[in-house]
């Protein structure tokens, strides 16, 4: 618990203005992107530099306290949800860019530096950060290593792992040490690797070098509408077939295009079963003869029309349509919850007629958008909370993951488990399994101090209800308060 | 207590403050608006399309300086929520998080859901005026704006005094004003936010009449302003200019007084609604097609008079016709660009446009300036990084919040500089005051309607040598 001693002892460290005490603050930082998951901090820390947040993760050791660090909070599986008595550490005041190296492309980025200002600030010398989540414009670099981000590039050049080449990490004990090299291939095992994607529970990056890519020379994009899911999820398979390698393919139906266009007006046609969102980049005279070849593929699977966006004005357009989707559907439900599993792509038509028929059994609409081109799906359940539709949306939704399982896939591809499908990884991985990746957690924070109850199911969370925020009966009758 | 009956006995944050609740709250907190009035709260469909994903926090001034979740707009609603629910009061920590922020509705803009922020606000605002006590220094302070800004003739007698002032001031004041306890730093902001004063032009006024030159487009009426026609008096002209070469009859009524955007925005809804109902008369006395603005916040409260007056039946209807009728001056001039009447001759300038928050985010006015700036022969307009983000300026927050808005201030500084333009241009003359703050002397600084007016004439623009 809190005392005046640790207080003080914070406030001496980050100054008065970087430590949160006062309830209402407290209760801001109780929930991240997915609000059903709720715990109000006992504190929240924002120091300004690498030095302040090995002191802060110092003073958490001193008194044994646990600890959550924080991005921009935008995460979908609860992975920056605070824990019960413990310290949330705000990265949000490390946001400068440290070095931008263009000899030798790179970056090196505080953690809390937003996705697209590092794309931003390379821009001027023809380089580019490639991982691009939709939500680029606010998640943090800190937050994509936890999370190893994809985003709809991936399929191309690759996640988060495939571009740090270097961190600076805080461990629990608040020792200082490097993972990976500035060259990328490092001898001995690759503990940059494991560290990206482990969600929290090893440590906090403090200082992140990315690998910057030149800019292509030519990028041709097609928004292309298709008659069926079906005849768009065909195309996809017969792109791959022809041996060509998208940038990215991102398919949209009807209900989410219906919300998307309403939000952005990007040029969708709302009234069409399906689209795909194509692009081709590389050097100009392999694009357009690439570029050919797709059209004749899409054009042969029946789309109904295919707008080819000449300016990177109207490109960019039609990229807000679909990276503002998922916000966009809180224009046409009042509530909804963001699935987020894997298939293998050959069997996307197959994944996605049954989650319709699950859809229609539940009485539920679902919007999908989704990264067609590695199969990772964002099926979005739409429900009314208001309408008592909350428990069949959440047991859609997660019957939606496991299905994903049973189809050779996976429960996350890019938002990770967090809080949100802890108890679900029992589904995916045997207790061998599990049991190796704790022993492995243990080694880097023996205390289990770094985002404790995360990841790994635990008892205490599995028998609480995930999905959106709903106060317990004994809450509502006044008997107990939720701090 | 602080608690709402539905929701169980909550920590009563008031009491650790060691404020107690006056009795009219606790009446408020039995409602079922939590610690809100009835009196039009933050409505809860509003509050329930926020699905808290984040996209506002980059572009909010206040979490780009700060990065706290509770300054920023997210954290706004969350706090919004938590009072409507009654879990929390509206003094204290709420009215703080409140307050600073600058009302700019560049989270508006970023938002994919569609959240009307700018709805929430001013809904929020005058609850927390309503029922918020707050430090006798604070109520002097504010009492003292809204006694000064709304009334120009206070204005222009204001100005000889600051004239005076700017004339007289030793240089040794600099030192003084530095030197001024902590706790007087609002003051500080207000001194140095006056603009180099001239008698001449504050006294001056605009004719009540000007024909249109050539065949008529029709009849367009004129807000003057206060600040406007006071400090920016060669704006007005311009605009009139403008208009009439444009083929316009220009009707400025001699007894228009303040349109009400500045109170609106500090949550003062009745003296708002009171200042809009005479503005509305008066305009329908002049009998105008158009009602022409080249204020930014004037121009955004006047378009939403409709819902200012919304419960008023004997207003609602005549105020709706209003705010129908009113248009930003580069919307006017912008429509005019199909079939111009008057030549533009060339200016050659590197130009900087600045986006007014209550132009681009509120009204969405971007590409009009910019249209219309463009269609003036060897202008190049150039772009400014972090353009969605507020000065600092925000109606009076500069003068509530100095220290805020000081850093503002200082970042749109550099990105402006960052530029190189030979000259900065932007619609509204809060904005101006601010920048020139940060920026005085380094560069010219007009509205864009000096600019064109400039190009029509065939003279250089002012402060452009």
């Amino acid at each position: 618990m809190v005392d005046a001693q640790m207080v003080r002892e914070f406030t001496d460290l980050l100054s008065e203005n970087g430590v949160i005490t006062d309830e209402v603050g407290l209760r801001s930082y109780e929930c991240d992107g997915l609000t059903g998951f709720r715990q109000v901090p006992a504190l929240v820390v924002l120091p300004r530099d690498a030095e302040e947040v090995a002191g802060a993760v110092r003073l958490c050791a001193k008194y044994g306290m646990p600890f959550v660090a924080r991005g921009a909070g935008t995460g979908l599986s609860g992975g920056a949800m605070p824990v019960a008595d413990g310290v949330v550490i705000s990265l949000q005041k490390l946001r400068r860019i440290l070095e931008i190296d263009v000899e030798n492309r790179r970056a090196v980025l505080e953690p809390g530096v937003y996705n697209l200002e590092i794309s931003k600030a390379a821009a001027p010398y023809g380089l580019y950060y490639a991982p691009d989540p939709s939500s680029q414009q606010v998640c943090t670099i800190g937050g994509n290593v936890a999370e190893n981000s994809g985003g709809a590039h991936c399929l191309k050049y690759g996640f988060t792992t495939n571009h740090v080449l270097e961190m600076e990490v805080v461990l629990a004990d608040g020792s200082v040490v490097t993972l990976g090299g500035p060259t990328g291939e490092q001898a001995g095992p690759d503990l940059r690797g494991l560290f990206i994607g482990s969600e929290g529970t090893l440590g906090v990056a403090t200082s992140v070098t990315v690998r910057l890519l030149q800019t292509p020379q030519s990028v041709r994009t097609v928004l292309a509408d298709f008659p069926s899911i079906e005849a768009a999820g065909d195309t996809v398979g017969d792109i791959v077939d022809a041996a060509i390698i998208p940038a990215a393919v991102e398919m949209m139906d009807s209900l989410a295009m219906e919300a998307s266009e309403a939000a952005t007006g990007a040029g969708l046609t709302v009234d069409s079963p399906a689209a795909l969102i194509i692009e081709l980049d590389g050097p100009s005279d392999e694009v357009e003869a690439e570029f050919e070849q797709l059209t004749a593929i899409c054009e042969r699977h029946g789309a109904t029309r295919l707008h080819v966006p000449q300016e990177a004005e109207e490109r960019q357009k039609v990229w807000k349509g679909r990276k503002a989707a998922f916000a966009a559907v809180g224009r046409i439900s009042p509530d909804y919850i963001v699935q987020d599993g894997v298939v293998p792509r050959t069997r996307l038509a197959e994944v996605l007629t049954r989650i319709a028929d699950m859809g229609r059994d539940a009485g539920l609409r679902v919007a999908n958008v989704f990264h067609a081109g590695d199969g990772n799906l964002h099926p979005l359940v739409l429900y009314s909370e208001a309408a008592g539709e909350h428990d069949a949306a959440e047991k859609l939704s997660t019957d939606i993951a496991e299905l994903c399982v049973e189809l050779g896939g996976s429960l996350s591809g890019e938002h990770g488990i967090g809080t949100d499908k802890a108890c679900s990884m029992p589904a995916m991985f045997s207790s061998d399994d599990l049991a190796v990746m704790h022993r492995v957690r243990l080694a880097f924070d023996p205390d289990s101090r770094c985002n404790p109850g995360k990841l790994f199911p635990t008892p205490r969370l599995c028998g609480e209800r995930p999905g959106k925020y709903q106060p317990h009966p004994l809450e509502e009758a006044g008997v107990i308060e939720r701090l | 207590m602080t608690t709402h009956p539905t929701t169980g006995p909550g920590p009563d944050f008031s009491s650790e403050r060691g404020e107690k609740a006056s009795p009219e709250r606790a009446d408020v907190l039995g409602g079922d608006f939590g610690s809100f009035d009835d009196h039009h709260p933050p409505a809860q469909e509003l509050l329930d399309d926020c699905v808290h994903c984040g996209f506002c926090l980059p572009t909010c001034p206040t979490y780009a300086l700060w990065g706290e979740e509770m300054d920023s707009p997210r954290g706004r609603i969350y706090l919004m929520e938590m009072a409507a629910k009654g879990e929390i009061p509206l003094e204290g920590a709420f009215t703080t998080h409140i307050d600073r922020c600058l009302g700019c509705m560049a989270c508006v803009t970023a938002c994919p859901s569609g959240v009307q922020y700018d709805r929430l606000l001013e809904a929020t605002r005058p609850q927390i005026e309503r029922h918020v006590t707050r430090t006798r220094a604070d109520r002097w302070f504010r009492e003292a704006i809204f006694t000064l800004f709304p009334y120009k003739r206070r204005l222009r007698a204001a100005s000889i005094g600051g004239a005076l002032y700017q004339k007289l001031r030793p240089k040794s004041m600099d030192k003084l004003m530095a030197r001024v306890p902590q706790r007087f730093e609002r003051l500080v902001a207000m001194e140095s936010l006056l603009p180099p004063v001239r008698v001449r032009d504050a006294f001056a006024r605009i004719a009540p009449r000007t024909p249109a030159v050539g065949p008529r487009r029709g009849r367009v009426g004129l807000l003057t302003g206060c600040v406007q026609d006071v400090f920016f008096h060669p704006v007005n002209e311009a605009t009139v200019r403008v208009l009439a070469a444009e083929g316009w009859d220009v009707i400025a009524p001699r007894e228009q007084a303040c349109c009400g955007a500045l109170g609106l925005h500090a949550g003062r809804e009745a003296e708002a609604a009171e200042r809009a109902k005479k503005l509305i008369a008066t305009f329908e006395r002049a009998d105008v097609d158009t009602i022409a603005t080249n204020v930014a916040g004037c121009g955004s409260s006047m378009k939403e008079y409709g819902e200012l007056l919304a419960d008023d039946p004997q207003w609602a209807e005549r105020a709706s016709a209003f705010a129908a009728k009113v248009r930003d001056i580069s919307e006017i001039v912008d429509e005019t660009l199909a079939d111009p009447r008057a030549r533009r001759h060339p200016i050659e300038a590197k130009v900087v446009y600045h986006d007014a928050c209550h132009l681009g985010h509120a009204q969405k006015i971007r590409s009009e300036p910019r249209r219309v700036l463009r269609a003036i022969p060897g202008v190049e307009l150039t772009e400014l990084p972090e353009s969605e983000i507020c000065c600092g300026s925000a109606g009076i927050y500069n003068m509530l919040q100095p220290e805020a808005a000081g850093d503002l201030g200082r970042r749109k500084a550099d990105n402006i500089r960052g530029t190189g333009a030979d000259v900065l241009v932007t619609a509204n003359p809060g904005c101006l005051l601010q920048i020139r703050k940060y920026l005085d002397g380094e560069l010219p600084m007009l509205h864009p309607i000096q600019l064109i007016d400039a190009s029509i004439r065939g003279v250089r623009p002012p402060e452009m040598g």
